[in-house]
């Protein structure tokens, strides 16, 4: 019943990097981390919406660029002193594919 | 009626007994201080941090002219004393003057021991014992092989502090083990392995036999198995004896030191003796903590006010990154003693109690060196260890419940336990200047001395505060690296260099990373290491580096980016400038500025467009102005002899060929030059990390200059006759720095650490210049390339991987 959408091969996102999906909402980050993890997250910071796929991944978090805000990309809990939550959606890897769940778009049309 | 005190000689231990009496009461006597050295109180045992480039010089001096001048202290430095007169209660200075006193206290502290076997008054036969010997070690570089004699603490920290500088260093001792007077066998090994690791060549049981010399200077050390060790600097490092020259002159009780009683007066009650010269009992004294002590006293009774000196327990820690060291009371063994050991081969750790009585009578520590102080406390309360004998290796944490929190060990202490053995400070003391006002760790070494002396208690006293304040204290990152891991920059570099580490999971394997890829911290550092070190066989990581130079622009706040151009020397043509408003045009660039690095930058480009954009400046013959990069930004020049009446030389084309020599390269932070045509100084060289000064007679080439958070004037390096030279040292200068700094310190930061002394013997040395050009140029053959061509050809990952626009409208 869920609906996955096929983004693309793993390979397009480098080890501990992100590359963007365009929505009618704004971009979504594809992060894959150095373990072939791969999250999905709003790439806007809580702080000052800086673009999180232009970070450093580390582990399975992500360091916004603008003011090193350190954000997790399981939970999309920004970590340490500061406080705020980014939106996360369901992401996986399917046969060196990347899959994205269809549901958040309809979320985030309604959102 | 003021009386008159003359002090003879400036060391740690009168400085700080003028400390005391001046704190007592300041207007007790007229103090006239005599010093054979040509300066005031430094501290002396932050000497091995200086030669190791960790600090400066100007750090450790304790009393500065200022100090002296406020507390009126008449200073009579680098004059001896030529004899003293006790009937007349005078003292006669070398140029003859005569000085009445009427107290006058000895602080001539200790001489180096020079073995006299032949060849020891050879030119480069040195002692490590004051500021002289420590510039003359720091002079040397990879060139270099120097012979240290003597593997006590003194010996090894200097082996260590030149190791550091690449020197190729022999250590000779003549005892079966290193510091045998610390250590025992097993914890000697553990050293000697982790110096070989550091590069250091070991030889124990040696015995020297001759310096060999040739035309009067240093060449070898012969063994008596009749090996030579080739050397350019003899360093004897085999210990100290009392200077007792002039209180024996003058006929004062003299053994192997000044006789001194508990109040540290000498056998004529007029005069007192403090520090390295002073026999007590009959024990001399080597270490800071007793010589503290002894001034304290010394004070006091200067005051007519009672004191008493008790020699205390002493422990020794070795200031040498990367071997954690401690050793405290005596482990010989003997009948009646017991032995506890703990080794854990695959850590590098060991640890051994001597007890007896119940009690612990010694301590030595290998590797983990956390819990020392908790050991000493009680050897030195005599604590009895009966109940907590079976866990009692395991340190405090094993006792009465787990606590692996560092805090909380800190926490557990009692208030009279020793935080810093240098000045006696407990852990009371410093919670009570907290209580008083003191936050931060400068406060703290302000007011109580903790942690101003040696240092290696800074961690235990930040500890303190942090349990003390609570969140209202940050913990100074300024030891690690980041929380990925405990090691250093310095420690990180010299693991990368001596093990060979040439990929970041080499590194995280090697330096037990806690992360399991790093963080944004460590990894831009370690990538600019690797890259630094090993030019040919690392492979840059994009991902380890900053966005900007990720994408080859600067992030705006908006998350678009702007995009410099290169305008080598700041020359630029209508056709350039036609390209760029062109671009500008195409792109719809918001704004469009001229940046003080004389070139155009175009701000607000979207992430999408740069390859694009790249293309079309490609196009026009333009590439990468690295605005973004740490490494080379631009070259700042005036006209010169093209147009200006007053230049000296052609400083515009100088400026394109350093810019066209230089472009490209990675550097620790950014690095800004200009060039100057005349003294006017136009293009305002003088505040660059590198800046030139043309001149009549060739060029003045200055550096560490900054125009940022800090403003710097840039300091002269050297001045050369030909622009060959001039490129060819700055290439080995950039070079050198590249090698040598912390990452993201300018050059101005590195030079306070290293001195420009330094810096200029690694430049004028033309074998060791010749060798940073072309380790230079090994590195430029592989960075000497415009990225933004290369990124034209990978436009579309610039893109984003897939548009969900239509998908969504459905």
């Amino acid at each position: 019943m869920t609906d996955w959408i096929d983004i693309s091969s793993l390979d397009a996102v480098p080890q501990r990097g992100a590359r963007l999906v365009k929505t009618v909402h704004g971009c979504v980050a594809i992060f894959r981390t150095g373990a072939d993890e791969v999250f999905a997250l709003d790439n806007a910071c809580p702080h000052k919406n800086g673009p999180l796929a232009e970070g450093i991944v580390h582990g399975n978090s992500v360091t916004c660029p603008l003011h090193n805000w350190v954000i997790s990309l399981e939970t999309g809990l920004v970590q340490g002193p500061d406080e705020g939550k980014v939106a996360t959606y369901p992401a996986r890897v399917e046969g060196g594919r990347i899959l994205l769940n269809a549901e958040f778009l309809r979320q985030r049309a309604v959102a | 009626m003021t009386q008159k005190l003359i002090v003879i000689g400036a060391g740690m231990a009168t400085g700080r007994a003028l400390e005391h009496l001046l704190e007592a009461d300041p207007n007790a006597y007229e103090i006239t201080l005599f010093n054979a050295e040509p300066r005031g109180n430094y501290n002396r045992i932050m000497l091995s941090p200086v030669l190791s480039g960790d600090k400066s010089y100007a750090e450790i001096v304790t009393h500065d002219g200022a100090w002296y001048a406020d507390n009126k202290v008449t200073c009579r430095f680098g004059e001896r004393i030529a004899s003293i007169d006790r009937a007349a209660k005078t003292v006669t200075a070398e140029n003859g003057d005569v000085l009445p006193y009427d107290k006058l206290m000895f602080g001539t502290g200790s001489n180096p021991f020079i073995i006299p076997m032949p060849g020891h008054d050879l030119e480069g036969v040195i002692a490590y014992r004051d500021l002289e010997d420590t510039e003359c070690m720091m002079s040397l570089g990879e060139t270099h092989k120097v012979v240290v004699i003597g593997g006590g603490l003194l010996g090894l920290e200097a082996a260590a502090g030149m190791a550091t500088r690449g020197v190729d260093v022999t250590v000779v001792h003549i005892m079966g083990h290193l510091m045998e007077r610390q250590l025992d066998e097993a914890a000697g090994y553990l050293l000697r392995k982790a110096l070989v690791d550091k590069g250091i060549t070991v030889r124990c049981s040696a015995n020297s036999k001759e310096i060999l010399g040739e035309n009067g200077k240093v060449r070898a050390l012969l063994l008596d198995d009749g090996t030579e060790l080739p050397c350019d600097l003899l360093v004897m490092a085999v210990g100290i004896r009392p200077n007792v020259k002039l209180a024996q002159d003058a006929g004062l009780a003299v053994g192997r030191g000044i006789h001194v009683d508990d109040q540290m007066v000498t056998s004529d009650p007029d005069v007192l003796a403090v520090g390295e010269c002073v026999e007590h009992n009959g024990a001399i004294f080597g270490l800071v903590a007793p010589l503290y002590d002894q001034a304290k006293v010394a004070a006091k009774t200067l005051l007519s006010q009672d004191a008493k000196f008790v020699p205390k327990e002493i422990s020794t820690k070795l200031k040498v990154t990367g071997c954690d060291l401690f050793s405290a009371g005596d482990f010989a063994e003997s009948e009646g003693r017991e032995d506890i050991v703990f080794r854990d081969p695959a850590r590098g750790v060991y640890r051994r109690l001597l007890i007896e009585n119940n009690a612990i009578v010694g301590a030595v520590m290998y590797g983990d060196t956390a819990d020392s102080n908790w050991f000493f406390g009680l050897i030195r309360d005599k604590t009895d260890i009966s109940d907590m004998r079976e866990t009692l290796i395991f340190g405090p944490a094993y006792q009465g419940g787990g606590a692996s929190d560092p805090l909380l060990a800190v926490a557990a202490l009692p208030r009279d336990a020793e935080i810093c053995g240098c000045n006696g400070i407990c852990k009371g003391q410093i919670e009570d200047a907290i209580a008083a006002g003191a936050t931060d760790l400068s406060a703290i070494k302000a007011t109580t001395k903790a942690s101003a002396s040696c240092g290696t208690c800074t961690g235990l006293v930040e500890q303190v505060l942090a349990v003390t304040l609570g969140d209202d204290f940050v913990m100074p990152a300024a030891a690690s690296i980041c929380a990925c891991t405990d090691m250093t920059h310095e420690d990180v570099r010299r693991m990368i260099k001596s093990q060979e580490l040439k990929s970041m999971p080499a590194v995280w394997q090697a330096c037990g990373w806690k992360t399991s890829c790093g963080c944004h911290v460590c990894r831009p550092a370690l990538n600019f290491y690797l890259l630094a070190d090993w030019p040919l066989e690392y492979t840059d990581d994009p991902q380890s580096r900053f966005i900007n130079e990720r994408k080859h622009a600067n992030i705006q706040k908006d998350g678009t980016f702007s995009v410099v151009p290169r305008m080598w020397g700041g020359i630029t043509t209508p056709n350039e400038l036609r390209a760029i408003a062109d671009a500008a045009d195409k792109y719809m660039v918001p704004t469009v500025k001229v940046t003080g690095g004389q070139r155009i930058d175009l701000l607000g480009v979207k992430g999408e467009d740069l390859p694009s954009i790249w293309k079309d400046l490609n196009d026009a013959g333009m590439v990468s102005g690295h605005a973004y990069s740490k490494g080379l930004r631009t070259v700042k020049t005036c006209v010169g002899t093209d147009h200006c009446r007053f230049g000296t030389q052609d400083s515009t084309g100088l400026g394109i060929k350093l810019e066209k020599t230089l472009w490209g390269s990675w550097t620790p932070h950014k690095l800004k030059l200009g060039v100057s045509g005349c003294p006017r100084n136009c293009a305002e060289a003088t505040c660059k990390d590198i800046g030139i000064i043309c001149v009549d007679s060739g060029y003045q080439i200055s550096i560490g200059g900054a125009a940022g958070m800090d403003v710097k004037e840039t300091e002269l390096l050297i001045q050369v006759a030909s622009e060959d030279e001039a490129i060819d040292v700055i290439k080995a200068v950039t070079q050198c720095y590249r090698e040598n700094a912390k990452y993201l310190d300018r050059i101005y930061k590195w030079m306070g650490k290293v001195g420009l002394v330094w810096i200029t013997d690694q430049i004028q040395n033309r074998e060791n210049r010749a060798a940073l050009v072309a380790r230079f140029e090994q590195s430029q053959s592989v960075y000497r390339h415009d990225p933004w061509a290369e990124h034209v050809a990978k436009a579309e990952t610039y893109q984003p991987i897939a548009d969900l626009v239509l998908e969504a409208a459905e």
